[in-house]
């Protein structure tokens, strides 16, 4: 074992190496120990609003405090984590690496787009010390624009986490057209990698929406400005076109990669070519496409014209269907497979157990008359967290315990991470489940005390939320603590036996310039039929 | 309404909730179809294709299409969606379309309370009495931010916005008291801002409109403070039994009365006829400690008299609850 190889994570050293460095794998690091921080956060606040409801009245805070703490829950879990974690972090982190290449396309504009994070960051941290906002993260006018919290930092912080969004889409764009190694062809490439294509493709041309919407916004508030509060002549709907056209298209921001990442886990953990390539791959694209027609079902019940509204339900049910073909590509991957129960695996199958709920209830609030009963119910808030926590989440901690060992050179206890895994599926579906009933019953959402009928259902709800805290708390202590002294891997280790580049030409963790040489490509990203590759686990 | 319907959904008052209710059925059992698919092949697959310990690593299958089951990955979804789309299209005109002889009642969300207006004059304020058996449209809109009109057991919801009107309308099979919320956030009191719907025999209802109307000039002013009480909606968060409710309980007031109030700023004033009257004028200037600010004003809404006569009631509960 070569002692004194050389790796990114200790070469070179000192601070100042860390903070200007161009390096696509430290500036991952930087984005994933960032995005952590807010997930905890956020995860606190989510805890504090459990807490309050589950009893009727103002037990523990007051409707304000409450109005501040689901607002501030939603905006940093959407902007803060979910929407910079995976690309920001895994994608920066892997793409290169899965392409053959030395660095993404323009690695300068890849540590501003960093920057840029930490400036909208600092931004959400002054709105927090400042006394909050209590919008909710939708900042729906003419509220937002009377409201007398502090709305202008929070949605500032937003306008300039899209630019670090947008850049981050047009790096990976560039990355994924021009530095593949020679033979590397479209069809050829990671899955991940096609997710975060489709992912980067959405996020350069919705993102600007959201941008120019947030400075009308802070136009309205600063100058007076009639856009779209009606008092100055302005139209609220407007507002709500404006934001949903970016938002709707947002969830696919956060969902795609995840898509990519259990596509990576389960043909890897089955060691099995994964079942409809091109399938996987152009759903992608096309819920991308299809993802910036339908923003009008947020708006059901806003009195758009019969005919938007018919369109718009029309055009939601083709979202699901290639999201439907690409769940059972994922488990017919299985078949003839050998499969092993890992906790990158694990979190696999969970994700495709909550992400179909998530999906399928979806067609439930597609269908308008039955919308304009669910909408801002219960309802709606379990639907979105199932596709949102249980989809994107839940992936993105699969894909943490997958690509830990190379990314970090040290090996958590699997054991504990594969309870974890399972209080976290219990945990979400006995924290969420129960919102689907409350929804039906008609329970509102964003509301801090509510109506005794509906106790017992947030009561249940409440504890297993506590559950739910605690499992993926431990689940990435349980990481962090694998960072001990004494602890590292063979850099030679490829724990699950992977084919794709990042775990046949480089150490774990990679060489600072990722490959000794340009590697040279010997088999496609899944050929299990073809080719074995021997899982190698060392310390 | 057999007993999962029970179970799941409020009660079926409106003509088109059964029908909702039934599509929901439809996607309900067609996603457990689904669903069941998805978990059973999953497990399956999963269990059955383990790897054992002492298996040998080997190649695998290089099985990755199978044409027959992937255009069933398209069509089944495909036809189950084609008929979810057309249902949930049917039921929406329903659900727009408003039968020519309709009652109007214009309703008026405002933070953090609902108005009723109804056709032969009279206002209600948390309080939508309407009769059974007879269209109702309800044409909405809102004095300030965006309120959502919501009653669960018509199944039925729309946006009130400041700059326009909304339409909806339902027909009420049953009678009874129904909740309404407010389901689009709209600040502080948005959890608080709920009403109650009263089906009523068209009968009781022709006799509840004719008093609504009527003159309420002749009645001494504790009488009229009394019904105001209730009409007013002062109700939903002032008790007359000394326990708090989201303000403070009118009894609680009427026992200090003369004596000095402590406000959350610090603050204090002495409770007599002039308080009050600001209070319920510009609740907001000046907040009990230890409760909320968020009641709305009544600016516009009481008429002079109307003020006397609840400060007479508020003042006579104390005289009362000696005796």
């Amino acid at each position: 074992m070569i002692e004194n190889q050389k790796n990114y994570l200790t070469y070179p050293k000192g601070i100042m190496s860390w903070l200007l460095t161009l390096d696509h794998k430290r500036i991952g690091l930087m984005y994933l120990f960032g995005g952590l921080a807010f997930f905890f956060l956020g995860g606190l606040l989510a805890l504090g609003m459990r807490l309050e409801l589950a009893a009727p009245g103002n037990d523990f805070m007051s409707n304000d405090t409450y109005n501040n703490v689901y607002t501030l829950h939603g905006a940093i879990m959407v902007f803060l984590f979910i929407i910079p974690a995976i690309p920001g972090a895994l994608g920066n982190i892997l793409l290169p690496l899965m392409l053959g290449a030395k660095d993404v396309a323009f690695p300068r504009l890849n540590l501003a787009s960093f920057y840029l994070y930490t400036l909208g960051a600092l931004f959400t941290i002054y709105t927090i010390i400042a006394g909050g906002v209590d919008t909710g993260w939708t900042f729906y006018t003419p509220y937002s624009t009377t409201s007398t919290s502090n709305v202008i930092p929070m949605t500032m912080g937003i306008f300039i986490i899209g630019f670090s969004s947008i850049l981050t889409g047009l790096n990976f764009i560039a990355t994924i057209h021009k530095m593949r190694i020679p033979g590397l062809t479209w069809y050829k490439l990671p899955l991940f990698v096609w997710a975060l294509y489709g992912t980067s493709l959405v996020q350069i041309t919705a993102t600007p929406v959201i941008a120019i919407t947030m400075v009308l916004l802070i136009l309205e508030r600063l100058l007076g400005i009639g856009i779209f509060d009606p008092a100055l002549g302005g139209d609220p709907v407007l507002y709500q076109h404006f934001f949903w056209f970016y938002s709707h298209p947002a969830v696919y921001i956060m969902i795609l990669p995840a898509f990519g990442i259990v596509s990576e886990i389960i043909p890897v953990h089955s060691r099995k070519k994964i079942w409809g390539y091109k399938f996987i791959a152009f759903s992608t694209l096309s819920i991308a496409f299809i993802g910036f027609l339908v923003w009008g079902h947020h708006m059901f019940t806003s009195g758009q014209s019969v005919f938007s509204q018919i369109v718009f339900s029309f055009i939601t049910y083709f979202v699901g269907i290639p999201t439907g073909v690409k769940i059972f590509s994922w488990i017919l991957t299985m078949y003839r497979g050998q499969v092993s129960f890992t906790p990158p695996m694990l979190y696999a199958l969970s994700f495709l157990f909550l992400f179909t709920i998530g999906g399928l209830t979806g067609i439930f609030l597609g269908a308008v008359a039955l919308d304009i009963h669910l909408h801002d119910t219960y309802f709606v808030v379990a639907h979105f967290h199932y596709v949102m926590q249980g989809g994107t989440i839940v992936a993105f901690l699969g894909g943490l315990h997958h690509w830990w060992p190379k990314s970090m050179g040290t090996m958590y206890n699997q054991t504990v991470a594969n309870i974890c895994c399972l209080g976290v599926f219990l945990g979400f579906n006995g924290t969420f489940f129960p919102q689907f009933l409350l929804g039906l019953r008609g329970m509102p959402r964003r509301y801090a005390t509510y109506d005794p009928q509906y106790a017992d259902l947030h009561n249940y709800s409440s504890f297993w939320s506590a559950i739910l805290g605690l499992s993926i708390f431990i689940a990435i202590m349980n990481l962090l603590w694998s960072l001990r002294k004494n602890n590292k891997l063979d850099p030679g280790t490829n724990p699950w036996g992977a084919m794709t580049l990042e775990w046949t030409h480089t150490t774990s963790p990679p060489h600072p310039h990722n490959f000794e040489e340009e590697p040279v490509l010997e088999h496609g990203p899944y050929d299990y039929d073809k080719v074995i590759v021997e899982p190698t686990f060392k310390k | 309404m057999d007993r999962l319907t029970e179970y799941l959904f409020p009660k079926q008052v409106s003509t088109f909730a059964a029908d909702i209710d039934n599509l929901f059925y439809f996607i309900f059992y067609s996603s457990i179809v689904l669903f069941a698919i998805v978990v059973f092949g999953m497990l399956y697959l999963a269990i059955k294709y383990r790897f054992k310990k002492g298996d040998d690593i080997r190649l695998t299958s290089s099985k990755d299409h199978n044409n027959i089951l992937e255009s069933l990955f398209f069509i089944v979804p495909l036809i189950l969606v084609s008929i979810t789309f057309v249902w949930g299209i049917r039921s929406y005109l329903k659900m727009i379309i408003v039968p020519d002889d309709a009652i109007e009642i214009k309703v008026t969300g405002q933070s953090w309370f609902w108005t009723f207006d109804y056709p032969d004059g009279g206002t209600t304020l948390n309080e939508f009495v309407v009769p059974s058996n007879q269209p109702i449209k309800i044409i909405l809109s809102s004095k300030d931010v965006l309120h959502s009109f919501f009653i669960p057991v018509m199944r039925s919801k729309m946006d009130c916005l400041p700059n326009r009107y909304n339409i909806m309308w339902f027909e009420a099979q049953q009678e009874g008291v129904y909740d309404i919320f407010c389901a689009e956030y709209c600040g502080t009191g948005h959890s608080q801002m709920g009403a109650k719907v009263v089906v009523m025999k068209p009968a009781q209802y022709e006799a509840w409109v004719a008093e609504l109307g009527s003159d309420d000039e002749n009645i001494p002013l504790d009488e009229l403070g009394a019904k105001l009480y209730t009409k007013k909606a002062c109700n939903t968060c002032h008790t007359l039994d000394g326990s708090a409710l989201v303000g403070p309980s009118y009894l609680q007031t009427s026992q200090m009365w003369g004596q000095e109030r402590v406000f959350d700023d610090g603050s204090s004033t002495v409770i007599d006829d002039n308080y009050i009257r600001s209070s319920i004028l510009e609740p907001q200037t000046q907040i009990v400690a230890g409760y909320q600010g968020v009641m709305p004003t009544y600016q516009g809404l009481l008429n002079d008299r109307e003020l006397d006569a609840l400060i007479a009631f508020l003042k006579s509960l104390e005289k009362d609850s000696q005796i």
